[in-house]
């Protein structure tokens, strides 16, 4: 067997104490903590997918809460007409949604870069949003659809099981392994040729189209991929939240998932899912401590964007560039 | 025949407040390439500090013409946030790619948004016996608020007055030749970052004056702007951004289309809006009236 290529070599170097770490932490902390970790790693699965347009096609959509919210009523709608509480019903659930629902929305988009492809994802997003809304006899209005804690691999909570301790436990291991099995898939995905067609795209259209990309359908590809991604995250993130509600179809979750990757920075591979991670804490933290909590995220946003563009991976990978050439 | 009269003129109400957040908007993309995604925020804002310097008013022995007056308070403290804004925040972003800008847009609108919820708190202010002191017209068999008319004049002479302004006074050339040619005009000897700067008050002041506008007949309620700011992106989508025209007549459309919805199909009325907009993208990227 050949050995790994470089930058992949370095990524098991640098994953496998973290996951070490991840693995043994319900046994550490509280199973608050677990439960809040879980919650930023679904978000980081939304982020990666979400990054795929940005940082690697160099299209800024924001319009991906349609996505997640799509991989979220997906659920829903399967508990609440097909009564199946399974989880693995659920997945496939939500990214068959997402699936169909990303690759006709990217259909429309592909076409456009820049403002407008921002501005037109944000439309068709807020036309999701606004049926989420109005069709209360589908899909509950404003009150949303409960979404029972589901069975896991047909290992369903057990009767007179503590709910917190099965989503600490259980529930996390299993958001954990996808978590992990998502962050190759989209590692293997960048690095492919794929991968690299996308960013000669995102670098310089025109060229990439003269040694032979086709452009639109690198980047409707790249489009649906991105959207189950964030179905996906969808799904997984509505059994913890037990309930989804049209809010998360709205155009301002989509300026979250934005706001994470540029907090992570969106100029690397790791940088989203630091982002999403920590956005995760920091927003828990602002809303627990005022009810100003906007104003801090965009205060914290705005420094971001004028200070520290490349996001903290990008900005720690400079300082720590900067320092062993100095040293 | 008086209903459809009364139809227009909802129709027409509607467009001429949207008219006044769109076409704000557009002007400022138009000449400075800038999606304010806090606009809305800037209209609420107007509405706010309307609705507070009128709500104190009221109650004194100030008369009721002066109260109407009083409104515009709305549009001049948005101006005035609008031109301590563009040289603080968006001015050291002109030169970075323009991700950059909406996100600092979009972070404004987070803290605008609690800004207004700070400084009024969570509950709506109303003024709504300035609504009430206009009284209503007899049309036909039906009554209609004269207030609203007042909007739909306002709405109107705004638009003139805007027309006016841009093309046909020195400041509106300098503000065409900054929006055609940044670099060119630079090299004229205009002042940039000065024509800037007015635009940028300019479309704060419209979005102010719309707030202002609405507060006597629905009063200034948290999450206002958010919801104008989307409805604005369908105008200028559908209009072009950076095109005065086209936000006119992409307010009427949507002021048509939307009048229709409430009455004919209000489940996908907002849907039906949105998609409007998909569709002219698709058909006209650039809008109705826009330049590529």
């Amino acid at each position: 067997m050949s050995p790994a290529p470089a930058p992949t070599r370095r990524l098991l170097t640098a994953a496998g104490p973290i996951i070490v770490a991840l693995a043994v932490l319900p046994y550490v902390v509280e199973p608050y903590q677990t439960v809040l970790l879980s919650y930023g790693l679904i978000f980081a699965i939304a982020a990666l997918g979400f990054n795929l347009l940005l940082g690697y096609t160099g299209l800024l959509s924001f319009g991906h809460s349609a996505y997640f919210g799509v991989g979220a009523y997906a659920v829903a709608f399967v508990v609440k007409y097909l009564r199946v509480s399974s989880m693995e019903v659920f997945l496939l659930g939500g990214i068959v949604a997402s699936a169909l629902v990303s690759a006709l929305i990217g259909v429309v988009c592909v076409r456009y870069t820049r403002i407008y492809f921002s501005i037109l994802t944000l439309a068709l997003s807020q036309v999701l949003w606004s049926l989420a809304f109005k069709f209360f006899w589908v899909t509950g209005g404003t009150d949303g659809l409960r979404v029972p804690t589901p069975a896991l691999l047909g290992v369903g909570i057990g009767a007179g099981q503590d709910k917190m301790g099965y989503l600490a436990h259980r529930y996390y291991y299993y958001v954990l392994v996808i978590f992990l099995a998502a962050v190759a898939l989209m590692w293997v995905i960048v690095h492919s040729p794929f991968g690299k067609a996308l960013q000669a795209i995102r670098d310089n259209e025109t060229r990439a189209e003269f040694v032979g990309v086709q452009v639109w359908h690198y980047r409707w590809v790249a489009f649906l991929i991105s959207g189950v991604f964030t179905g996906l995250a969808g799904a997984l993130w509505v059994p913890l939240n037990g309930l989804t509600t049209p809010d998360i179809l709205h155009w301002s979750f989509s300026g979250e998932i934005v706001f994470f990757t540029v907090l992570g920075g969106f100029g690397t591979f790791a940088g989203p899912i630091v982002g999403a991670v920590v956005f995760n804490y920091l927003k828990t933290f602002a809303v627990g401590y005022t009810v100003y909590w906007q104003m801090l995220l965009g205060v914290v946003l705005m420094l971001l964007v004028l200070g520290l563009p490349t996001g903290i991976v990008g900005t720690t990978i400079r300082l720590w560039r900067k320092g062993r050439t100095t040293a | 025949m008086d209903t459809l009269l009364i139809h227009v003129l909802n129709a027409l109400l509607y467009a001429a407040v949207l008219f006044l957040i769109a076409g704000g908007l557009s002007l400022i993309y138009g000449v400075m390439r800038i999606v304010n995604l806090a606009h809305g925020n800037l209209y609420a804002f107007g509405a706010f500090v309307a609705a507070s310097v009128v709500g104190r008013l009221v109650n004194g022995p100030t008369p009721l013409g002066l109260l109407y007056l009083a409104l515009a308070a709305g549009a001049v403290a948005a101006a005035a946030l609008g031109a301590m804004l563009e040289p603080t925040l968006l001015r050291p972003l002109y030169r970075r790619p323009e991700e950059y800008q909406l996100l600092i847009t979009f972070g404004l609108q987070l803290v605008l948004e609690d800004l207004i919820r700070f400084i009024w708190g969570p509950y709506p202010l109303s003024v709504s016996s300035l609504f009430e002191g206009m009284g209503s017209l007899n049309i036909g068999e039906s009554i209609y608020p004269t207030y609203n008319l007042a909007v739909i004049v306002v709405g109107g002479l705004a638009a003139a007055g805007l027309w006016a302004f841009i093309y046909r006074t020195q400041f509106g050339v300098v503000l065409r030749a900054t929006s055609q040619n940044m670099r060119m005009a630079q090299a004229m000897g205009v002042n940039v970052n000065r024509v800037y700067v007015q635009a940028f008050t300019l479309g704060c002041f419209m979005a102010g004056l719309g707030g202002a506008i609405v507060v006597p007949q629905q009063g200034a309620v948290l999450g206002m702007g958010v919801d104008a700011l989307i409805l604005a992106f369908v105008v200028v989508v559908i209009g072009g951004l950076g095109s005065l025209e086209g936000a006119l007549i992409g307010a009427l459309l949507v002021g048509i289309v939307r009048e229709l919805g409430i009455t004919f199909f209000p489940e996908v009325e907002l849907a039906v809006l949105y998609l409007m907009a998909a569709v002219v993208l698709l058909v006209r990227p650039a809008g109705l009236f826009g330049r590529a």
